[in-house]
């Protein structure tokens, strides 16, 4: 009980403190690969620090589910965030849901901030949430098809057994089903964070924005609860899959050197799928809206693909 | 809790029928007093809730003793038995059906009208009368007998408002397709009293299994289209989204909540009780049915604005949702997993009770934005959470389970029913498996789907500005109305939370009529975690989620003390984009909402479009535009308006033969009598 809870209070100290630092790296790297210098990786902290801080401006149109949606949106995504292995095997609170838990709880988040976005009576506000609610939607198969290859493979939904199944063959991911279920993931990973070529986090043009169109009556500590979920929100999905499909280096106890050892590894995993998006975002140009169920289609059939050559191979 | 419950069985047995009678003095005093409409009112729903009491009292003692009670009422006929049976199954689905009908009973003491109070209170008992005996009866004369009574009595609630035109156009519809499936009915009947020689279900069991394997199948095929109907499964459903919308709202809570599972009752019924043992390929045509109807339901459902007939599609997709489990079910019973086989009914079960209670409830929230708007057109609403706050909060309860988001009781049943699916994957080694995981992500797509529509739905029909004058002129529902509302929020709130210890109802049922009892497969941790046949292959506790979602906001609260205490909150105007103030028609619509999905699923809408604009100078500068959109209704158009010409044209053709002459009347007659002497004659 006592180690759950220093297990439990130890992985959201990491979720909370690197989450930010995730969203500055990925931005840093970007800049650099367009040969621009970029804000430096430790501004998310302090654009959050200085929201924090401010005073807000509430719409007059608004209700009270403008007001609770930050709430949730933060709660459900660092909830989420506990469900997960992150450095360990073990995930802290994983008895309290596995991956199917974790795909409905941030369900729940989008859910209300999508409201939140109707809420202020603006078009901006309904077009994100219409266009967010319809991408999300489509992106759901692909990934639950990606996801039950990798609970099929061990035999639970439970993320700690997935984790602790794929240990035992450390060369598993090079199997068929693991890469195009991973391929699958990935997409599912640049359109429910928001990324180029699906969404394009640093745009504030109207056509094209979704998940900035919802958000954009809010200011001060509403926007920061919000910045620092959805950077929350963006880890927990990659931690998701370095984790599961590379589980190297995770540790099998709650020891303080065993731990460190794992959050150097964990980190440097995170790196370099961070690049990985970096190389994606940078190569490609944002798709038009329309475009978006193609891409979305093709990770559906690699997830169809995975299944099948799982069940083949 | 087993059998820890001693009861004797002629109590429960008296316990019910009371409840049945406070049915019938509610249907009576209702036409009574129907001059007085205040009385009719208060007595018949008041009797109707008693009754709701009664029967439910008796329905949950049995589940809790885990027996079986029988007994008839007096028919007055000889060779006629009323017999009844209250077994786990039937006293599950009289539990539902209990908790649905007294909310709304409450309800109803505040919504129902005046004007015809009651002749309304009348056909709503005995349609709760009916439904009561249809979860009941197990004689199959007096089975299809309430099964008549429950059909005729909704017909008369659904064209209730008769003065409208399409109002009186659903009616029939639904009169015509609920008789074609009574048919169905009747002819699969005839085949199983055929061949056990009377009428008692318990004797069916043991008589289907001397049936040559053609004629089960034809069983089989004939109940699943006679009670799709009544479970509006695609493509049996058009008759739903007709009739659902125009009954009053509190008969279309109790029509979409309760008499559409009696489709789900009979196919359990049929299929693991007199078909025993299933065939594989029935399981697999259910879960496809399934999986067609919970797709295509939703995605209609998307592009209603008409906030009961996006509910009534809701119906399809759920009871989609119901038919993964019951389908899954099947195929394990088929394939010998009977653990599994418990696990995906039981998951079916509960979807059937919670979809029973969050689509009642939806449903008595549409009526109470009815009945204070005067409009079912959500692009008319808008603002009501500030004029209808109760009202609002317990729509979004509704629309919260209803997308089966944690941690209310929608999530726990599609969690348990994605958990039978992934279990299927393991019961066969055939290329057949890849189904169960398709199967769970079309069903990740549906649930996805219903999260979209609820945000349209909830969105722009309370939030934002209002869209009308009558949306910005609102009133609160009443307090009974309210009270009824607040039940089935509550429902949806503690089957979420609860789920764990309501779970061991189920397991007479699953021991009744798979075998083994699977609550204790099912909970884990002291209770408070449910999981997935072992602990091993998944867990979830929606308690747990709920804790450590209010745990943690001990980080913003922390935060807060730390640096933003000093920090305001103020009101202010959105940004308009230097135009003159943000309106209500600068508002995004539901059409506009919905229009993303349009397009994409286009090759299935076929939608078409008409936009006309009026300028003067340029048309850059449009004076007025006149929008309008419509999709296809496929399956009214390409299956429905065929079969209907094919059906008039057949008829046109026998009108030569109604000459209108007595003479070859009698002619027909005696022909008939011969023929029928010489067939009938034969040993």
């Amino acid at each position: 009980m006592k180690q759950l809870a220093v297990a439990s209070l130890l992985q959201l100290a990491v979720l909370l403190a690197v989450a930010p630092l995730a969203s500055g790296v990925i931005k840093t790297l970007k800049a650099r690969m367009q040969t621009r210098r970029g804000p430096g990786i430790l501004q998310p902290y302090r654009d959050l620090f200085k929201l924090w801080r401010k005073n807000m401006v509430v719409p007059d149109s608004a209700s009270w589910i403008f007001a609770v949606a930050p709430y949730v949106v933060f709660l459900t995504a660092a909830a989420v965030g506990l469900m997960i292995p992150m450095i360990a095997w073990e995930a802290p609170l994983g008895l309290f849901g596995g991956v199917l838990a974790i795909i409905y709880l941030l369900g729940l988040g989008r859910f209300f901030l999508a409201l939140a976005g109707l809420d202020a009576g603006t078009a901006f506000g309904g077009m994100g949430s219409s266009r967010e609610m319809t991408i999300s939607a489509l992106a759901e198969p692909a990934m639950m098809l990606a996801v039950f290859t990798v609970a099929i493979a061990a035999g639970s939904t439970s993320l700690t057994e997935v984790a602790r199944s794929a240990a035992g063959q450390s060369w598993r991911f090079l199997a068929p089903s693991q890469i195009l279920a991973f391929s699958a993931l990935f997409i599912v990973l640049i359109a429910e964070t928001g990324r180029i070529p699906v969404d394009n986090p640093a745009t504030h043009l109207e056509l094209t924005m979704i998940h900035e169109a919802m958000i954009l009556e809010y200011s001060g500590r509403y926007l920061a609860l919000i910045e620092w979920g959805a950077s929350i929100k963006q880890l927990v999905l990659m931690t998701l899959l370095v984790n599961v499909f590379f589980p190297f280096g995770l540790s099998a106890s709650w020891r303080a050197p065993a731990l460190a050892i794992a959050l150097g590894v964990y980190l440097l995993k995170l790196l370099a799928l961070g690049a990985l998006i970096v190389l994606v975002e940078t190569t490609n140009a944002k798709l038009r809206l329309f475009r978006v169920p193609e891409l979305l289609a093709v990770a559906f059939i690699l997830g169809a693909l995975a299944l099948i050559s799982s069940f083949l191979f | 809790m087993g059998s820890s419950l001693d009861l004797d069985s002629s109590f429960l047995a008296h316990l019910f029928t009371a409840g049945l009678w406070a049915y019938m003095a509610g249907g009576a005093t209702g036409l009574i007093a129907w001059r007085r409409a205040e009385w009719a009112r208060g007595l018949s729903f008041g009797l109707a809730a008693l009754g709701a009491v009664l029967g439910g009292a008796a329905a949950l003692l049995t589940l809790l003793a885990g027996t079986t009670v029988r007994w008839d009422l007096a028919s007055g006929v000889p060779f006629l038995r009323y017999s009844l049976t209250l077994d786990p199954l039937a006293a599950f689905f009289n539990l539902a059906l209990a908790l649905v009908a007294l909310a709304i009973s409450v309800y109803s003491q505040g919504y129902v009208k005046r004007e015809g109070a009651g002749v309304l209170g009348c056909l709503y008992n005995l349609l709760l009368l009916a439904l009561a005996l249809v979860f009941t009866a197990s004689n199959a004369f007096f089975f299809l007998v309430a099964w008549e009574v429950m059909a005729l009595t909704a017909y008369g609630l659904v064209s209730f408002e008769h003065h409208h035109e399409s109002t009186r156009d659903a009616g029939i519809l639904f009169f015509i397709l609920s008789h074609a499936g009574t048919a169905c009915l009747l002819a699969g009947f005839l085949l199983l009293v055929q061949a056990a020689g009377g009428y008692d279900f318990a004797a069916f069991g043991e008589a289907a299994r001397t049936l040559s394997p053609a004629r089960r199948d034809a069983v089989f095929l004939l109940f699943l289209a006679g009670f799709g109907v009544k479970a509006g499964v695609i493509p049996l459903h058009v008759w739903l989204p007709a009739a659902h919308p125009v009954a009053p709202s509190n008969v279309s809570a109790l029509m979409s909540g309760i008499m559409i599972k009696t489709g789900i009752y009979g196919l359990i019924r049929v299929t693991f009780q007199f078909l025993t043992p299933p065939e594989p390929w029935w399981g697999g045509l259910i879960l496809v049915v399934g999986i067609v109807s919970a797709l295509l339901g939703v995605l209609y459902a998307l592009m209603e604005h008409d906030l009961k007939r996006l509910l009534a599609y809701h119906s399809i997709e759920n009871i989609g949702i119901i038919l993964l489990g019951l389908g899954s079910a099947l195929l394990f019973q088929a394939s010998g997993h009977e653990r599994l086989a418990a696990l995906a009914l039981v998951a079916g079960l509960y979807h059937t009770l919670n979809h029973a209670i969050f689509k009642a409830l939806l449903f008595l929230g549409a009526g109470a934005v009815l009945h204070s708007t005067g409009t079912r057109n959500m692009e008319e609403m808008g603002g009501l959470i500030r004029r209808m706050p109760a009202t609002a909060f317990y729509f979004l309860i509704g629309s919260i389970a209803i997308s089966g988001l944690p941690p209310l009781n929608g999530f726990v049943s599609e969690w348990l029913t994605y958990q039978a699916l992934l279990a299927g994957y393991g019961t066969t080694q055939s290329l057949s498996r890849l189904m169960f995981p398709i199967a769970g992500s079309l069903l990740a797509l549906t649930a996805a789907l219903a999260a979209a529509c609820f945000v349209k739905a909830f969105g722009i029909s309370f939030l934002a500005l209002p869209r009308s004058e009558q949306a910005g002129q609102a009133h609160e529902a009443s307090f009974s109305m309210r009270a009824g509302m607040f039940v089935l929020a509550a429902a949806c709130v503690v089957l979420g939370l609860g789920a764990t210890w309501f779970l061991p109802v189920f397991d007479p049922i699953t021991g009744s009529l798979v075998g083994p009892a699977v609550s204790s497969d099912l909970r884990a941790g002291a209770g408070f975690v449910l999981v997935a046949g072992s602990a091993r292959a998944g867990t979830v506790s929606p308690l747990g989620i709920s804790g450590l979602l209010v745990a943690l906001l001990a980080v913003p609260a922390l935060l807060w003390l730390l640096w933003a205490r000093g920090t305001k909150r103020r009101r202010g105007p959105v940004w308009d984009c230097g135009l003159q103030r943000v309106t209500a028609a600068n508002e995004y619509t539901a059409t506009a909402f919905s229009k993303p999905i349009r397009m994409i699923f286009a090759a299935l809408y076929r939608p078409t479009r008409e936009i006309e604009a009026e300028f003067e100078v340029s048309p850059y500068f449009p004076k007025a535009i006149r929008f309008e959109s419509e999709i296809e209704p496929a399956f009214e158009k390409r299956l429905y308006d065929p079969l209907k010409e094919w059906i008039l044209a057949l008829a046109g053709r026998f009108r030569g033969i109604q000459a209108g002459s007595i003479h070859a009347y009698l002619a027909y007659i005696f022909v008939t009598l011969i023929l029928l002497l010489v067939f009938g004659a034969r040993p």
